[in-house]
This record gives C-alpha cells, structure tokens and sequence, in this order.
C-alpha cells in the first residue's frame, strides 16, 4: 500500500510539473485572460483613469498582446507591481507578461533568467529639480538629498554617477512613484531621479509643472521593455512579435484609421503579410492569420499609442527622440515580417 | 513450602512494538518522526531540484561582490563598493539600533501608562485608556506610515531656514535642527580623542570601536561599583543604628566627577549643525524614518507593555498594600518595595515576547525607507542579485538569532526576580 501512494504521490506531482511547462499562450487562451504586469500608477505609462480603466503606453502594449492572442483588446488583467515586486511576480506566473518600463541589462536577462521580447522606448536617467534651487546641472548636486525608487537600475546608476564624479549625496530609498512625488514636493528631497519619461510623467501630473525642471544630464542608458519567463519561446515570440508589428504598421503607414481598408488586401506584400491576408505567418505563431491587424486596431501603431499616451500633445509632451523610426532618425528598427 | 523462582525471562518479538502498551507510543513516535523527516527532505530536494533547473543552484558565493548601491544611514563605514555581505551587516546594525531604542521607549512609556491607568485620577485614568486602546487596536504599519507623513508634511523643509527672512529657525540655542529631512542635534566631539581600534582588518564585519567611549564606559562602570559600595554601607549603619545615613550628594558626585575629569581630559565639546549647501552638515543626523519607525514602534508597544504591567500589579493581593500601609510605609515607598517587586514576576515574562514583537516589527521599515536588513539584504541585494532563497533564509537566520539573544538574555534576568524558595 505503501508504494502505491508514493507511487500516487509521484505522478501528481509530476503532473503538476507538466502543467507547469505548457505553453503561456495556451495558458492565457485556457483562462480567456493576460495577466499583465505594470507600474504602481505613472501616468501616461500606466495608470488608471478616471473611470477606473487602465491607460497609457505599457497598457496599450498588453492590450495589443491581448487583442492578438484573445482576439480582445480589454481581456487583460492589470497587475500593479512595485519596482521590488515586479520580479518574483513574473517569475512565480502571476503574471504572463510584464510591461513596466523595465530596463533590459544584462545580470536581468542572464542571470534573472527572463527573456527581453524588444524595446519600446529607449529611455535615460535624468534629474529633476525645484527651478527655486538655481541648480543647473547634476555635478552641483553635491550633498543633496536624492529621492530613488528601491530597487531600480536607477538606484545603481545613481551610485556609480555620484561616486565617479566624487560628490556626495543622502538617497532616500522609496517605493513607489506616487511616494516619491509626496516626498520632493513637500521638500523631504531636493532632486528626484528616475527614467527620464517617467519624470516628465511625473512632473505631468504636478499643480505647478513650471517651477521644475530637467537637469541637461542623461547619466545611462536604459532600453526599457517588455519581458516574459526565460524559457518558453512560443509565448516570448508572440509578445516580441505583437510589438514589431505596431513598429512595422508604423513604418508601413497602417493606422487605425486605415486598417479595416487595407485589411481588405493591397499592392504591398508585406502590408498584406503583415495583417494575414497573404502567407501564413499567424499560423505560425499559432494564432488566427489576423493576429497583427486586430493587436493594430486595439491602440493604433507604434506612433498613434505614442502621440496618444505620452507625445507632444499630451501633457506629458515628450518629443520621439531615439524612438521614431529608423528612417526618421531613431532607433525604432522592426524585422522584416517574412 | 513453596520456593522462589524468577519469572520466566519474557522474550521481546517484533509484534510486541504494536501491541505491548510499553513500546508503542515510541513505536508511534518514530514512525511519525521519519515521516516528517522523509516530508522535509523531499520539500528540500525538490526545491533545490527546481532551482537548478531553472538554472538558480543554491550558492551564496553573491554575497562577496559589491553591492553597488548606497544606504543612507550607516553606522560604519560603508560605501558602494563594499559586498553585499557587508551591506546586509549595515542593515543589521540599522535594524538593531531601531529595536534597542524602540525596546527602551516602550519600556519606560508602558511602565508610565500602565500604572497611570490605575490612577486614582479620573482624567488621568481615562486618558491612559483612550492612548492603550487606540494604538493597540490599529495596525502598526498605519501608525509608521502616520508618523512618516506627519513628519514630512508637518516640519519645514532645509531651505525654510536659509535666506533673509527664514520661515524656520534652529531651536535650544541654535543648536537642533528639525527639519523633514530628519533632526539634526549636535554631536559628541573630543579634541584629545584616544582614536579606535579596527576589528577583523579589511573583512566584510570590520569594525571600529572608539576607544573614547570605552573609557567612558570604564570610568562609568567603576562608578557604578563604587556608589553601590556607599549603599552597601548605608545599609550597614541602618540595621545597626537604625538610621539611613544621606548619601545622595556623595552619590551623585562619584557619578559625575570621574566622567566630568574624562570629559575634559579628553577635550570634549560639541559639534553644531550647520545649513551648509543643500542640507544642514555637521552634528548628528536623526532621519525622519528611524524617528517615525522608532516612535510608531514604541508608542504601539507600550500600550501592550502598559497592560501587561496593570495586569502584574492587579495581581498583588491588595493585602500587601495595607500592610505595608499599616508598617507605616508611604505610597510611593509600597509601590517600589513591595507591590513592584512581586509585580515583575509576572510583568516580565509575557514582556519578553513584545520585546521580541517589536524586534519583528521593525521589518516593517521599508514601508517609511529606513533601511534595516529587510530593506538592504531582503529589499535591494535580493531584487538585483535575483537569490530570493538565499536571501529570504538568511534573513529568517538572522531575526532567529536575534530574538533568541533577547529571549536568552531576558529569561536570564526573569530568572533573578524570580521567587527564591526555600
């Protein structure tokens, strides 16, 4: 008797060990739902709105995500994870997918054992300070007192950058966003560090966004993107893919407004291609042959998600810089889709 | 005539560890025990068999690289290159920093409040109940997070007090600075300083004792000796004249005469805070997250210590007081000499565990950014090393130790009030 429920023991467990390996996308189909990864609350990245739906440039990324796999752009469950949770939360399958302006270094893809599925906006470290504080660069901050969210590349950076220029300064470890911004603005710090598009986000939202302003230095690189697990490759194909393809809708000038129209079928292959008429690349993925046309439609390309969320039209007015098109001058590059 | 034979020699067989009421308890015993331990090792293996295949093996080899990040306050020096190791050991020292001075306040708080609450005062009394029932029935991580909001949003930023006309000014003669940066009081400095000793050379637990402040600690520790000399002789005289000698006068000057010749030997004077820059520089700077987790801390403490300590003098039979009355004793004098005394017999052992509560507690100072060993070796080294197991296991080693050296320590001394009997 004995053996036998060792024997019993041993095969739910190893059932249990093969659920666990099956693949994301089945996964997410199974639940009828993405379980999405984002910020606390950085508006113009992710936050909720007035009426209490999530939205901003991370959130339309899991949308489109959602609106490929599921075939429905508000089928998406929002996580909210803190620079020190974001993490273990992937790694444990809380989540599917994190899209939380996170940084794509090295020890994080190696060593962390995620998988980086591209960039959607090549960000920098940057300083924000009071204008009342006649500071204008970042090597006068010496003995200031620095506001930092906890467990960030950013806190790092800030070590690096302080102890190379041989200043001093007092961190003041934070964190979330929305305490950072309670400190600095009742004084607690002088200088609040983050992404730079998170503190033109953040200085979006303050009473008086005038009386502050952006020191001239970027002190890193910070490539943020979405990641998943290491590991199951059809789930991080698809996620990398929905994002070229807002890239490549882009470049190839398929818009919302155009979409259902060319949908239709064009002269271009790869327009055709990309939104299913032709070739079978959907299938491949192991999603319908429209995957691409209805992640579009969810937020618009690459451009419209931007201008929407965090362009020059917006409050948060950030200019595309590094993230326009390659042919335009930035750095936004997708692979053919072939 | 009958004669005596021994009993036949019973044999033991194998079904007797079933059946005989002699074994089988014990025979229940191990069987249970292997089964918990066969549980354990394969919860174990199967961890440790999981991590290596998600390519994470068990190793703490991480601990020796360079942290790479900077902490605020730090009680040795530490910069960000030093290891992760020696980053964990500066959060230790943070964390029980946070808990000795917790421990203290609570204690002295709760004592306060609980005999308050037995006031004859009815104001007094009810007041006391309204502090004991408001902080012993909210969540103490609310309190913490209170505290650091009234501290940020109530005290006036450094660049209040700079310019023509300050909004702040520097209080008790320009000497402490309370800012919502944190309060900056002076500091101890000598100009005839002894210097320190450095400990374990260049390793990660490297320390350095100032050997000022043991002097200080010697010449106190032989004034201590000698004053309990000079009771000892009091006492003498009561019993064999029956009257106290005064001895307070001679008391306090083997107190402070010594430690006031060390002082001046040694050239002693204070360090003022100064607005210099960005910030105040100089003297000692107490940042608002110790102050908000120290006082959130203490003051939710003391209310359980302050009951605690109502409950241990309601045990003494009210018998006590009235013959300590009829002997002629006055109240404060029955309360130090006999209700107290029988009192911590019961006080001290359920205040064990709230010294150990609050030790745990302090965990809770990420929540204001105070970075304690939660905050450095289970907040930062964890999420940029990714060695959640190695962290998280260490860190329940290290708060392990810790409440173990306070319970150690506290039964020892619930063991020397205790009731001698004879």
């Amino acid at each position: 008797m004995k053996k036998s429920v060792i024997l019993g023991a041993a095969t739910i467990a190893g059932l249990a060990a093969g659920a666990a390996v099956a693949g994301t996308v089945d996964d997410v189909k199974a639940r009828g739902k993405l379980n999405c990864g984002v910020t606390t609350g950085l508006v113009g990245f992710a936050a909720p709105d007035a009426n209490g739906e999530w939205q901003g440039f991370d959130v339309s990324l899991c949308r489109a995500v959602a609106a490929a796999v599921l075939g429905d752009a508000n089928a998406v469950e929002f996580v909210p994870t803190t620079g020190k949770t974001r993490f273990t939360a992937l790694a444990s399958g809380e989540i599917d997918m994190l899209a939380r302006n996170t940084t794509w270094t090295f020890s994080r893809d190696v060593d962390l054992k995620f998988e980086f599925t591209g960039v959607n906006y090549y960000d920098g470290q940057g300083f924000m300070v009071p204008k009342a504080l006649g500071v204008s660069s970042a090597k006068e901050l010496d003995g200031a007192t620095v506001c930092i969210q906890t467990g960030t590349t950013t806190e790092l950076n800030l070590a690096d950058f302080f102890r190379s220029n041989n200043i001093s300064y007092e961190p003041v470890p934070i964190e979330t966003n929305a305490e950072a911004q309670q400190q600095y603005l009742a004084g607690a710090c002088d200088v609040y560090t983050t992404d730079a598009s998170g503190l033109a986000a953040t200085r979006a939202t303050f009473e008086a966004p005038d009386e502050h302003v952006l020191l001239p230095e970027i002190i890193s690189k910070e490539p943020l993107g979405p990641l998943v697990r290491h590991g199951d490759h059809e789930w991080g194909d698809v996620v990398r893919w929905t994002l070229n393809a807002l890239v490549s809708a882009e470049e190839l000038g398929v818009t919302s407004a155009n979409i259902d129209e060319l949908s239709a079928g064009t002269e271009n292959p790869e327009i055709n291609r990309l939104l299913g008429t032709e070739g079978t690349l959907g299938e491949m993925l192991g999603l319908d042959a429209d995957w691409a046309a209805k992640a579009i439609k969810a937020g618009g390309n690459y451009g419209e998600v931007f201008a929407k969320n965090i362009g020059e039209e917006t409050p948060i007015g950030l200019a595309r810089g590094l993230n326009a098109q390659w042919t335009e001058g930035g750095l936004l590059y997708s692979p053919p889709f072939r | 005539m009958t004669t005596l034979t021994d009993p036949p020699k019973e044999q033991f067989r194998l079904s007797m560890l079933l059946y005989d009421t002699r074994y089988r308890s014990a025979t229940i015993q191990v069987i249970a025990l292997i089964g918990f331990m066969l549980l354990a090792a394969w919860i174990i293996s199967n961890t440790i068999q999981n991590l290596e295949a998600l390519g994470k093996p068990v190793e703490f080899g991480f601990f020796g690289e360079s942290a790479s990040y900077d902490i605020n306050q730090r009680l040795l020096e530490y910069d960000s290159r030093d290891s992760h190791l020696r980053a964990a050991f500066i959060g230790l020292l943070n964390t029980l920093v946070v808990a000795v001075l917790g421990c203290i306040t609570a204690t002295i708080v709760g004592v306060m409040v609980g005999v308050l609450r037995l006031s004859n005062n009815w104001l007094i009394a009810r007041i006391m109940t309204v502090y004991v029932e408001m902080f012993r029935n909210v969540p103490v991580l609310l309190w913490i997070v209170l505290a650091m909001a009234i501290l940020i949003e109530g005290l006036p930023a450094p660049n209040a007090f700079r310019g023509e006309n300050p909004t702040a000014s520097m209080d008790l003669f320009n000497s402490v600075a309370v800012t919502n940066r944190g309060v900056y009081i002076p500091e101890f400095l000598f100009s005839r300083s002894l210097g320190d000793v450095h400990l374990f050379g260049a390793s990660s637990l490297r320390f350095d004792i100032s050997l000022d402040l043991i002097a200080f600690l010697i010449v106190l520790g032989g004034s201590i000796f000698s004053m309990r000399k000079v009771s000892a002789w009091a006492a003498a005289k009561q019993e064999s004249t029956g009257d106290r000698p005064k001895t307070w006068h001679i008391q306090l000057g083997i107190l402070f005469v010594p430690l006031i010749i060390l002082m001046a030997a040694l050239g002693f004077h204070l360090g003022y805070p100064e607005l210099k820059g960005f910030n105040f520089k100089g003297g000692t700077h107490m940042r608002n997250s110790l102050i908000a987790l120290w006082l959130a801390l203490s003051l939710y403490t003391a209310a359980f210590i302050a009951e605690i300590v109502r409950a241990g003098i309601l045990a003494i039979s009210k018998g006590q007081t009235e013959a300590a009355s009829a002997l002629g004793l006055r109240p404060g004098r029955t309360m130090r000499l006999v209700i107290l005394p029988q009192a911590l017999r019961v006080i001290i052992p359920p205040m064990i565990s709230n010294y150990l509560n609050l030790t745990k507690n302090s965990s809770l100072a990420i929540a204001v950014g105070y970075m304690d060993i939660t905050g450095t070796l289970g907040g930062i080294t964890m999420n940029q090393t990714g060695r959640e197991l190695e962290c998280v296991l260490l860190l329940m080693l290290v708060y392990l130790c810790i409440s173990l050296s306070i319970s150690a320590v506290m039964n020892w001394y619930n063991n020397s009030v205790k009731l001698v009997e004879r």
